[in-house]
């Protein structure tokens, strides 16, 4: 006898309006990006790549893009660092003050960024930091370690410590078991981390508006074309372009985190996506 | 084996975690040679005591020593002792080679002989041909032989096996046992085994340190840990035992007589005095196997007690049988083997049952 449980229509409904609601107006990016008209609006005028020629031809927006891509892969690799120690300390020694300590760190996951970004350029002005590339790249390892210190922590969690015990026990120090068993193990978590701190950074917007001083950022350029309607669908192109790399970048780190556990004998669970 | 030379030796070694008092003033001595077993409940302490060998646990108080040097603030890479882990502790990104050399990347021979060690480890173990695997593609038995190859291969003074057995399944733990008594003898290396299983412990070892607590509660020979353990804690740890109560009727230089339920006055040797005097309650304890129920036309024996079979439970090879002896308010358990042509009898039966004095156990 087979009876297949349905689930009631209302719940598909529901389900099927929330991911439209949540990604119909991506799609509008590409759409328009395509389209052979200055003006967002249906009906559509015909195929054209022009605005992706237009966009390729744009200075400004090239260092704009340079500045992020920098901004993003120093605070990448800067909050990936941090989260190593972060993550190694929390999951391998205890220590008083444990708790509040790793939830100080995870905090700016959830604290509005309009405060942090605030908080951070009143202490620098009033420190006398010049604003440039440099503070942003502060503000944003701020935002960023707290991914990283979350994929990092369950990438070493999932780390048998007998592993490293073996190690000593055949005759290895601390700092070589280090570079002969855990860093090889957690070398995905560590690839996963370095992408995904890469990609927040890369599409924050408030902390780069509000810290780079004269230096263009590619979030707020993008915010500023908005000004100039015949810039607007130069940006969709842009926006186009960076859709693709995100969902890139974040099915790469994925693929990495995916693969690490695999290797370790773990199933997948967790994570991003 | 009391004239090897002392390979392990534990002085009043105290360890605390925080409040809790994990190791609790062990004093014990392991020979070289020695198939030496730690067994006990989990949480006795055991694993904890061998892993003050291998370095992995600083001890509060106390001293530890291997091969007559005091091991205080020796780390465990340059300990001359390899751990087999309870884990196994595989390193999965490595091949089955990679890991059994793993020990050897520090030596200074040449790779031709790495190699050479390497593949003999391997031979030894039984996996011979298995180098160039990939070690998380391998089976729990196999993943046991590759870390006892990677422990092995570094030639260590003791190898420290950490419930090496209690992931596998029955046969492959039998197969195992009988492998590493064998490993045991070719090699000749001191080997310190930490179980919670009292039959792998008796199978296999030398001698066994039974722990509750923190404390060592006996130490002896399998054969003696059996037939008299020294309190009923650890003889119903080990195996089964039954008691009854028992009066101690005189107790002197030489003898005790007691007054035990269901067996009468009997005297027991010298042994088991307890220092408790003339009128003092004790027990007595035996094992299943040591009463034997005399069978219609069985001569009678020397001794000889009456008994109800109460429950029989049959298991092909043996019979277990709960008898009521004569005078007593508590079951007994029996064994018998299921000789040819010997009856399986039915709750009810009266029955004699013939006893021996050696079999019996004074417990207080």
């Amino acid at each position: 006898m087979k009876t297949v449980q349905r689930k009631p229509w209302g719940h598909r409904a529901y389900a099927i309006a929330y991911l439209i609601f949540l990604y119909a107006p991506i799609i509008l990016l590409p759409v328009f990006a395509f389209n052979n008209s200055v003006i967002l609006a249906f009906p559509l005028e015909g195929f054209t790549t022009k605005w992706f020629g237009e966009m390729w031809a744009d200075q400004q927006m090239f260092n704009a893009l340079r500045n992020s891509v920098t901004v993003a892969f120093s605070s990448a690799a800067i909050s990936t660092i941090l989260g190593l120690f972060a993550a190694r300390a929390s999951t391998r020694f205890r220590f008083p003050g444990k708790g509040p300590v790793v939830a100080l760190v995870m905090l700016p996951l959830v604290l509005p960024e309009m405060i942090l970004a605030m908080s951070l350029l009143v202490l620098f002005l009033s420190v006398g930091v010049n604003l440039s590339i440099l503070t942003v790249i502060l503000g944003h390892v701020l935002v960023t370690t707290p991914f990283a210190v979350a994929i990092l922590t369950s990438a070493f969690q999932s780390l048998d410590r007998s592993l490293e015990e073996a190690a000593y026990d055949l005759g290895e120090t601390p700092s070589s078991t280090f570079r002969l068993i855990i860093l090889p193990l957690v070398m995905p978590g560590i690839v996963a981390s370095f992408l995904i701190c890469f990609t927040v950074s890369l599409d924050e917007f408030i902390i780069s508006y509000f810290l780079s001083g004269t230096e263009p950022m590619l979030s707020a350029y993008i915010y500023g074309q908005f000004r100039f309607p015949a810039n607007v669908p130069k940006v969709m192109a842009l926006g186009t372009i960076l859709v693709l790399l995100s969902v890139g970048l974040l099915a790469l780190a994925e693929f990495y985190r995916r693969r690490g556990m695999a290797r370790t004998g773990g199933k997948a669970s967790g994570g991003f996506l | 084996m009391t004239d090897k030379p002392v390979m392990i030796a534990f002085q009043d070694v105290h360890k605390y975690y925080g409040d809790y008092h994990a190791l609790r003033g062990i004093t014990a001595t392991i020979r070289a040679g020695e198939f030496f077993s730690l067994l006990g409940p989990s949480g006795c302490g055991k694993t904890t005591l061998l892993r003050t060998i291998a370095g992995f646990e600083d001890i509060s108080s106390g001293v530890v020593m291997i091969d007559g040097k005091d091991m205080a603030g020796v780390p465990a890479n340059v300990r001359p002792t390899n751990m087999v882990f309870q884990s196994y502790a595989i390193f999965p990104h490595l091949t089955v080679e990679q890991n059994v050399g793993f020990g050897l990347r520090r030596d200074p021979m040449s790779k031709e002989d790495k190699a050479k060690a390497v593949a003999e480890a391997l031979e030894m173990v039984g996996l011979k041909g298995f180098g160039a695997r990939a070690a998380h593609a391998l089976s729990g038995g196999q993943r046991q032989r590759v870390a006892l190859a990677r422990a092995l291969i570094l030639k260590p003074q003791v190898l420290l096996l950490d419930e090496p057995l209690s992931a596998l399944d029955k046969k492959m733990r039998e197969q195992m046992q009988m492998e590493l008594i064998r490993l045991q003898r070719q090699v000749g290396i001191t080997f310190i085994l930490v179980t919670h299983d009292q039959e792998e412990a008796l199978v296999m070892s030398d001698r066994i340190a039974v722990m509750f607590e923190g404390e060592i509660a006996q130490l002896a020979d399998p054969e003696t840990l059996y037939r008299r353990p020294n309190s009923r804690k650890v003889a119903n740890f080990i195996g089964t035992m039954n008691f009854l109560p028992a009066r101690i009727l005189s107790e002197e230089a030489g003898r005790v007589e007691v007054d035990a339920q269901g067996f009468g006055r009997v005297t027991l040797d010298a042994a088991q005095c307890m220092g408790q005097g003339a009128g003092a309650e004790a027990n007595i304890g035996f094992r299943p196997e040591t009463l034997t129920i005399l069978f219609e036309g069985q001569s009678a024996q020397d001794r000889e007690s009456m008994a109800t079979v109460t429950e029989v439970v049959y298991y092909g090879d043996m019979t277990y049988y709960d008898l009521r002896l004569d005078g007593t308010e508590q079951d007994t358990r029996i064994s018998m083997r299921n000789v040819f042509g010997r009856p399986v009898l039915d709750i009810g039966t009266r029955t004699r049952v013939a006893w021996s004095p050696g079999a019996l156990v004074l417990f207080r």
